[in-house]
């Protein structure tokens, strides 16, 4: 914005595999929701290269990135971003509108995804009868329905308690077990040590990258 | 484009917020309500004033002797000469885009003095010698009996079609006139018609006063001789009876030995230019009644443009959110511009059947109280309709596309941190 540009990103460098799970730490103003929308193609690097399942992303127009988006990336946000005036299912559905899925076979597929969340008896009902972890898992599903590559997760627990963002870190556990690559923000340690690698971001370089022993948030619920 | 899904996302998008979609579809249906009103107000001046006009075929002149005003070929100026009826059979033989050539003579007249006997009544009628094709040029009714015919013409016969008016002045209640018997100027004839004159606004009485004779009985009775007082003449639909004026007066003044330069030796009313004159006189008031109601459209469409405007804004996070998910700029410009298009044709629809019930109504209260001076029956045609629609969806478009293109201005990383 302005003219005022800030180096955010100051030369980061990592790799991840297809089917981890990984949490990115750091205080706030550290980079690390920068980042996220670099990968998530929201936003662009001033330099560097970036590659998904081997597809250089670069020179994006709207167009494209869009499409890159719908294709390989699936969101989960702080705020769930639900879209109020859609039910459940037609927000599961979305994304699959958007990839020009006919009707009755989307509604299947979010159906499908819904029921994967154990959300399938509110398909129905509007955001606002739902309860913030119940939000959150339709938000979760709807990440899922388009099939992405990787799932890009914002502070998933930021606007949830303890017992319902264990519930959701249970979610995504299942999910990544089931091979799905997961990238989550969070500043919150007991919810990073639920994730398989950690990387710890300051001031825009990655300070410390490591493996840990992943805690399973199915004994805490 | 217009799939299932894009009808329930914009419907719900238009739902989210009724009152307010309610408030800004009233600018448009308002707009379009006045400017159909308007046009169907013209319209009814329109079809009022025209009625004055009468039924007489409209592609028509009528043409008569004055005095000479310039002296020519040994004749003085100030001389006052008739046509003939020769002058008619040669007009029919040049001028075949002539469809009829009446000529008439007359008696009489409107506040004349009394001319007509029957018995112990009189009156005082217009009296006209005429052809049978004098109907064909000003429609009327026959009501009894029958009009002039060529046999009557042929043998100089002696009757006579009598207008209501006649009728009643001549005639008890209930009284037959059929074969019966009048004396015009001392003349008997014979009744074998009665008429009244259908649409004739002004004239109602003094055409109801009216009495037609054969032209030939008529020239015979009462000593006119082969001289035409006036001439009625109509030209096929082809053919614009004003452009064959100035041929038809040059022909019938070398026939009467007239100079041509003599503009006030023969008179005429050109039927057609004076219709012509009106017509474009209401064309214009058409064509200020599109402005006008375009104008107050304009301010519906501006209003449209507006709140779409706001809608954006509110929904910028939304949008941010829905092209993460994937959705292309175009895609979401497409669907802000069918949102404004759609509200743009529903209100517009409703404001035209609203127009509609308007004018059904304002034909009803003048039925019901009877004719108006210089108004009748306003409506609009179905093109008037088609061309409002038009200037909706066009104006429709216009409205949304500003907001549309706002939409996908801000990146979607900056829309998605608006709470």
């Amino acid at each position: 914005m302005g003219n005022n540009s800030l180096h955010v990103l100051k030369g980061i460098n990592f790799d991840v595999k297809q089917g981890e799970l990984v949490s990115i730490m750091g205080s706030s103003g550290s980079g690390k929701s920068t980042l996220l929308n670099i990968l998530g193609m929201l936003d662009e690097a001033d330099e560097g290269s970036y590659t998904l399942d081997n597809v250089p992303i670069k020179n994006l127009n709207e167009k494209i990135a869009a499409n890159y988006r719908n294709k390989f990336l699936g969101f989960i946000f702080q705020s769930f971003n639900l879209i109020n005036y859609k039910s459940a299912l037609d927000n599961v559905a979305l994304p699959l509108y958007y990839q020009g899925v006919p009707r009755k076979e989307r509604v299947e597929r979010a159906m499908h995804y819904l029921d994967k969340v154990g959300l399938a008896p509110w398909s129905h009902h509007l955001p606002s009868e739902l309860s913030g972890g119940q939000k959150q898992r339709v938000a979760i599903a709807r990440a899922l329905a388009s099939d992405p590559k990787v799932l890009l997760a914002d502070e998933p627990t930021g606007a949830l308690d303890t017992k319902t963002s264990y519930e959701v870190m249970e979610l995504i556990q299942g999910i990544n077990d089931d091979g799905k690559t997961i990238l989550v923000v969070t500043h919150e340690h007991d919810i990073a040590q639920m994730t398989k690698r950690i990387v710890n971001l300051k001031d825009g370089v990655i300070i410390d990258d490591s493996m840990v022993e992943q805690v399973r948030a199915s004994q805490y619920v | 484009m217009f799939s299932r899904d894009r009808w329930e996302e914009i419907l719900e998008a238009l739902n989210a917020n009724k009152f307010r979609t309610f408030l800004t579809a009233f600018g448009v249906f308002w707009g379009i309500t006045i400017l159909v009103l308007l046009l169907a107000l013209t319209n009814g001046l329109r079809n009022g004033v025209t009625a004055d006009f009468g039924n007489f075929a409209t592609n028509s002149m009528f043409i008569w002797t004055q005095q000479t005003s310039k002296p020519y070929k040994g004749l003085p100026k100030g001389r006052r000469f008739n046509f003939k009826l020769e002058d008619v059979a040669t007009l029919k033989n040049d001028f075949p885009q002539l469809k009829y050539v009446s000529p008439r003579n007359q008696l009489g007249g409107y506040s004349g003095a009394n001319n007509v006997v029957r018995g112990t009544k009189t009156g005082a009628f217009q009296v006209n010698g005429d052809y049978p094709e004098f109907i064909k040029q000003q429609p009327m009714d026959i009501i009894q009996g029958r009009f002039v015919s060529y046999s009557d013409i042929k043998s100089n016969r002696k009757v006579c079609v009598i207008g209501t008016g006649v009728v009643k002045g001549l005639y008890d209640k209930g009284e037959r006139p059929l074969g019966t018997y009048i004396k015009i100027n001392g003349v008997n004839f014979m009744v074998v018609g009665t008429f009244k004159v259908s649409n004739s606004q002004g004239d109602k009485e003094e055409d109801a006063n009216t009495i037609f004779v054969p032209f030939t009985s008529f020239g015979q009775a009462f000593n006119f001789a082969d001289n035409v007082g006036w001439m009625a003449l109509t030209a096929y639909d082809g053919t614009n009876i004003t452009t064959l004026k100035p041929q038809i007066l040059e022909t019938l003044k070398s026939r009467r030995t007239v100079h041509p330069e003599d503009d006030r030796a023969i008179g005429n009313f050109d039927l057609s230019e004076a219709f012509g004159r009106v017509n474009g006189l209401f064309s214009i008031l058409g064509l200020v009644g599109y402005f006008v109601g375009a104008l107050v459209l304009m301010s519906g469409i501006i209003g449209i443009s507006n709140i779409m405007l706001i809608v954006v804004k509110e929904r910028t996070k939304e949008i941010g959110v829905r092209r993460a998910l994937g959705a292309s700029p175009w895609m979401i410009k497409s669907q802000i511009l069918q949102e404004s298009l759609i509200l743009t044709i529903l209100s517009g629809m409703v404001g035209i059947s609203f127009a509609a019930a308007v004018i059904w109504g304002l034909n009803y209260v003048l039925d019901m109280s009877g004719p108006v001076e210089n108004f009748a029956n306003p409506s609009v045609s179905m093109s008037v309709v088609f061309t409002a629609l038009f200037i909706l969806v066009v104006s429709g478009l216009l409205a949304g596309l500003i907001p549309a293109n706002s939409a996908t201005k801000m990146k979607p990383v900056d829309a998605l941190r608006i709470e």
